[in-house]
């Protein structure tokens, strides 16, 4: 097991909340965005895993159905087990829920102002930057070999190109790996 | 609350076993994806919300910070039965998925020695990477189809600060926003004039 029993001490679960509560204030453009935030931090800066551990967790997070901020779920988890899974889920949900909450009254009169478009298209084009930022990342964290590099750019063309589930593309890639050949 | 309630579908309105019921039912199906189906179930076959509110809500979700479905069950929810009705939906669209994220991450490690989970990882990873960096192009696209230069400027700002230099996001984000709106705030007025 990855998880220390003993490691899971209050300071780890406050960790976990001033992170994740930090970066769910930020978190413009969904979870996708946020990650080259949540690797700087968990890799580089705190140190609680690798770049590949993270790239495995994401991949989890991606394969299981629902929301992918299962990805803070799992870091929670490896980091202090089950309350971590909790605590780190509950900080990264609960700003902007109470944001959304607050903002979901008053969303019908603040959506024809006009400054609202400038506003929309302004971050907009900030998180499609995010979001590539992301994809750069993960690539790298995961090219372990040119097999996995071409893997990757395979999927981009073929998501592309067709309607396919993206489902059937991760199915594919467990049995290439499976099979020894990534 | 009474007054809160647009009426629009003409539905009774959901209690709130009843919206942690569905969200749960949103969580558990959403492979890969979870907005075509808050939709369906939303709007198709709970007729919770019309289809002109489910736009509403979701422009609002994306507009506020956080996981775009999360705020979705938070507003969704708070609008029949207020903050109860929010936190019923937020716990029934995280509850089934974070119980089987836990238990393939953890049934995997009990296996993580062995090459063939080794190898399926490997595989998969690299196509969720792919899945990434499509969603980026994805999103890239119109704006390259418009010649949007100014937006793709920012873009490329972004791209460069956080994924090269791997800038901290909060003041880069600081800088960034601030400009990019002031830029098409800027742009926009130009245009109209």
């Amino acid at each position: 097991m990855v998880v220390d029993e003993g490691a899971r001490t209050m300071s780890d679960l406050l960790d976990l909340v001033a992170l994740f509560a930090k970066i769910g204030l930020v978190a413009v453009g969904g979870v996708i965005a946020l990650i080259p935030e949540i690797q700087r931090e968990v890799v580089s800066v705190h140190g609680w895993m690798d770049a590949h551990t993270f790239a495995t967790l994401f991949t989890l997070a991606q394969a299981a159905p629902g929301p992918n901020l299962l990805l803070v779920t799992l870091i929670g988890w490896y980091r202090a087990g089950l309350a971590g899974a909790l605590v780190a889920t509950s900080a990264l949900v609960m700003p902007p829920a109470i944001l959304t909450y607050v903002l979901s009254s008053a969303w019908r009169r603040l959506r024809s102002a006009p400054w609202l478009d400038s506003v929309q298209t302004g971050m907009n084009s900030v998180t499609v930057g995010l979001i590539a930022a992301a994809g750069i990342l993960l690539v790298r964290a995961s090219a372990v070999s040119w097999v996995a590099l071409s893997l990757s750019v395979a999927t981009t063309i073929v998501l592309m190109r067709t309607k396919i589930h993206p489902l059937w593309l991760l199915a594919g890639g467990a049995v290439l790996g499976a099979l020894g050949l990534v | 609350m009474a007054e809160r309630i647009a009426p629009s579908t003409g539905i009774a309105m959901p209690s709130v076993r009843e919206i942690f019921m569905g969200f749960f039912s949103i969580g558990i199906n959403g492979f890969g994806g979870v907005m075509p189906f808050a939709r369906m179930m939303l709007v198709e076959q709970r007729h919770w919300l019309s289809a002109d509110e489910f736009l509403d809500a979701l422009s609002m979700c994306q507009f506020v910070p956080g996981p775009n479905i999360v705020n979705l069950a938070v507003a969704v929810g708070g609008r029949f039965q207020g903050p109860l009705g929010s936190l019923a939906g937020m716990a029934g669209i995280m509850a089934a998925p974070m119980v089987i994220v836990i238990a393939a991450y953890t049934l995997l490690m009990q296996m993580a020695e062995s090459p063939v989970v080794i190898g399926a990882l490997r595989g998969m990873s690299a196509v969720a990477a792919g899945l990434v960096v499509a969603l980026g192009v994805k999103l890239a696209t119109p704006l390259l189809r418009k010649k949007d230069w100014l937006s793709l400027g920012f873009t490329l700002a972004s791209v460069g600060a956080v994924g090269g230099l791997a800038l901290p996001l909060l003041p880069t984000l600081a800088v960034l926003i601030p400009a990019a709106i002031a830029a098409q705030w800027w742009w926009m007025k130009g245009r109209a004039r």
